[in-house]
């Protein structure tokens, strides 16, 4: 086996993030010249099989065991462990999900073997491949590379690949079920069922304009300058997550991988560094305008325009400026 | 309750950051901070200490440098620390440092090790996960809330609060030893006070050579071959003058490009 795709499902239903590995498989494969599989876990998940083979794909394995219909880190790691043991994949390629996050290390681990995680590209360089991640916060971006025995396990950032680019087969393939015996006793982790807290009060997902605030608003009371901002734009305001964990805003104004996706016409970002975790919530947007002291931050890798300046001394007279372009119009 | 914190040295927020001369490693003639979700981890360790009793023991590894993190964690109430201390920590991947680590607590009974749910520099958010597999205990990742935790002999529990994706969340029961990581905002963080920095003077740290972790640890599976400045994808126009010509600029941009106005 040369590429195996793990796919995400929750209850039946495909995570959509799935086809960008998919995608970035797909990719990979036409470079180095291997074969793509795929690979499902869960309870009653043929639908979801039958839904990835209709890709580009030589052969999918749908994981099938009770133990494995709620989500537990012992019962992936232990599924996958018996099941890459026996088909000797040389790369594993898995979207850098929250669940992904929690059972893929424990898996390479058990296997003696490394993980690359979030990655967002790949190079071929002779005859091996070196995995683009960011480091530093995004400050920096390194190629690395597997020193040891495959298989090489990587994960790539949301966002990395075009999950619409992931392309479809001449014709179905074929479906192979696995049954998987995961002891009861081997599972020490009980979850509960996933909730919502009280529902989010603003949708941020639905706003044509955002007004996001960062570190760089320095203090609580300097928020009331960027909601006035926000206002005069006739937007939403939101925030990146240390604002948020500081109590500043309210977590449901929070943009980024732990909070709301955003793809407004309008992204205007004050004080914010670009972060990653920042970024996949935002990068989306029609239009961004970075406004942030540091010349090198990299938000302004993303953004359509960038004012590296004092936030405090641009948005009072941007704020004049609007309102006067409104009362002309 | 014994808990270990797992915390990291990285590089200050607004800390310039230069290459090396080979491109492999950034200058490391920096200033340097905890790293975030550590801090975090740690706040809810010393929580966890003043609700049930027991003990916070703080470790690193890094050169000496990493020791202030360690400084900064007694000052708050941790009880003592263990420092890896070695420049050559700092270039492990996570499962040689979650092994040094594990060789380093192998006569330590701890009942909970938390770490931050990833850290600034590497951003790798493995180190707790493998440690755990390699204790052979159980884990719980990205964890807004400690419920309860029942330390009653061999069946002890806790209940942790897991963040899921998009807005969801789960309560997850699981047996004792166990590793947490904690995700950032969990908690309020205090300040050190003056007390307790002169305190943290006098608490015991046990400093851990290379020499004594060696055996544990590997060749690293995963090598950096190239650090550098990300390429742009997008063209960025940058908007000069004063503020006032920046707000005339922008506004003429959010009018006829952006068409908002």
């Amino acid at each position: 086996m040369d590429i195996l795709v793990i796919v995400e499902q929750t209850g039946g239903k495909l995570n959509r993030v799935s086809w960008e590995t998919l995608a970035g498989a797909q990719a990979i494969a036409a470079e180095t010249g291997g074969a793509v599989e795929a690979a499902v876990l869960g309870s009653g998940i043929s639908s979801v099989a039958a839904e990835v083979a209709a890709k580009k794909v030589a052969r999918v394995f749908a994981l099938e065991s009770p133990q494995l219909a709620a989500y537990t880190p012992d019962a992936f790691a232990a599924a996958l462990q018996q099941f890459l043991s026996d088909k000797k994949p040389k790369l594993v390629l898995m979207p850098h999900t929250y669940q992904v996050r929690d059972f893929a290390p424990k898996l390479a681990t058990a296997l003696g073997r490394a993980l690359i995680s979030d990655v967002i590209g790949y190079k071929k360089d002779g005859d091996r491949l070196l995995f683009t991640r960011q480091m530093f916060q995004g400050k920096f971006a390194a190629d690395v590379s597997f020193a040891g025995e495959p298989p090489h396990f990587v994960t790539f950032q949301t966002g990395a690949f075009r999950g619409d680019q992931a392309q479809a087969g001449a014709s179905a393939a074929p479906i192979e079920t696995v049954t998987i015996e995961v002891p009861a006793a081997a599972l020490r982790n009980k979850p509960q069922e996933a909730f919502k807290e009280a529902k989010q009060a603003v949708d941020l997902t639905q706003a044509g304009i955002i007004v996001a605030v960062g570190r760089g608003i320095k203090e609580q009371k300097n928020i009331e300058l960027a909601q006035q901002l926000a206002q005069a734009l006739g937007g939403e305001l939101a925030a990146s997550r240390p604002i948020c964990d500081s109590g500043w805003l309210p977590m449901d104004r929070q943009i980024g991988s732990s909070g709301q996706t955003v793809a407004p016409k309008l992204y205007l970002a004050l004080g914010i560094s670009g972060a990653i975790q920042h970024i996949v919530g935002m990068k989306g947007s029609r239009t961004i305008i970075a406004i942030n002291k540091d010349a090198e931050a990299p938000i302004f890798e993303i953004a359509d325009y960038g004012v590296a300046a004092n936030l405090f001394d641009v948005v009072p007279p941007l704020i004049e400026e609007i309102k006067k372009a409104k009362a002309g119009a | 309750m014994k808990i270990l914190v797992c915390m990291k040295q990285v590089p200050q927020k607004d800390a310039p950051l230069k290459l090396n001369e080979a491109g492999t490693w950034i200058r490391e003639d920096l200033s340097y901070e905890v790293n975030e979700p550590d801090a975090y981890a740690l706040e809810e360790a010393l929580r966890q200490k003043e609700k049930h009793g027991g003990e916070v023991v703080v470790i690193t590894a890094g050169p000496a440098r990493a020791q202030q993190v360690l400084r900064e964690g007694l000052a708050k109430g941790a009880d003592r620390a263990i420092h890896l201390e070695d420049a050559a920590f700092v270039g492990l991947d996570a499962f040689n440092t979650a092994r040094a680590f594990a060789a380093a607590i192998q006569d330590e009974p701890f009942d909970l090790i938390f770490t931050g749910l990833q850290s600034d520099d590497y951003g790798y958010a493995q180190t707790g996960v493998i440690l755990a597999e390699l204790l052979g205990w159980p884990h719980a990742t990205i964890i807004m809330q400690i419920e309860k935790s029942d330390s009653g002999g061999a069946s002890s529990s806790i209940r942790v609060k897991r963040e899921l994706e998009a807005g969801f969340f789960q309560y997850v029961d699981l047996p004792l030893p166990a590793v947490l990581t904690i995700q950032s905002g969990i908690n309020k963080l205090r300040y050190a006070t003056l007390i307790g920095i002169k305190q943290a003077k006098n608490k015991p740290m046990r400093k851990v050579a290379m020499a004594e972790v060696q055996s544990a640890v590997g060749p690293n599976q995963q090598k950096i071959e190239r650090l550098y400045i990300p390429q742009k994808t997008k063209k960025t126009e940058m908007l000069e003058g004063s503020p006032g010509e920046i707000a005339k600029k922008l506004v003429d941009k959010l009018r006829n490009e952006v068409r908002v106005l």
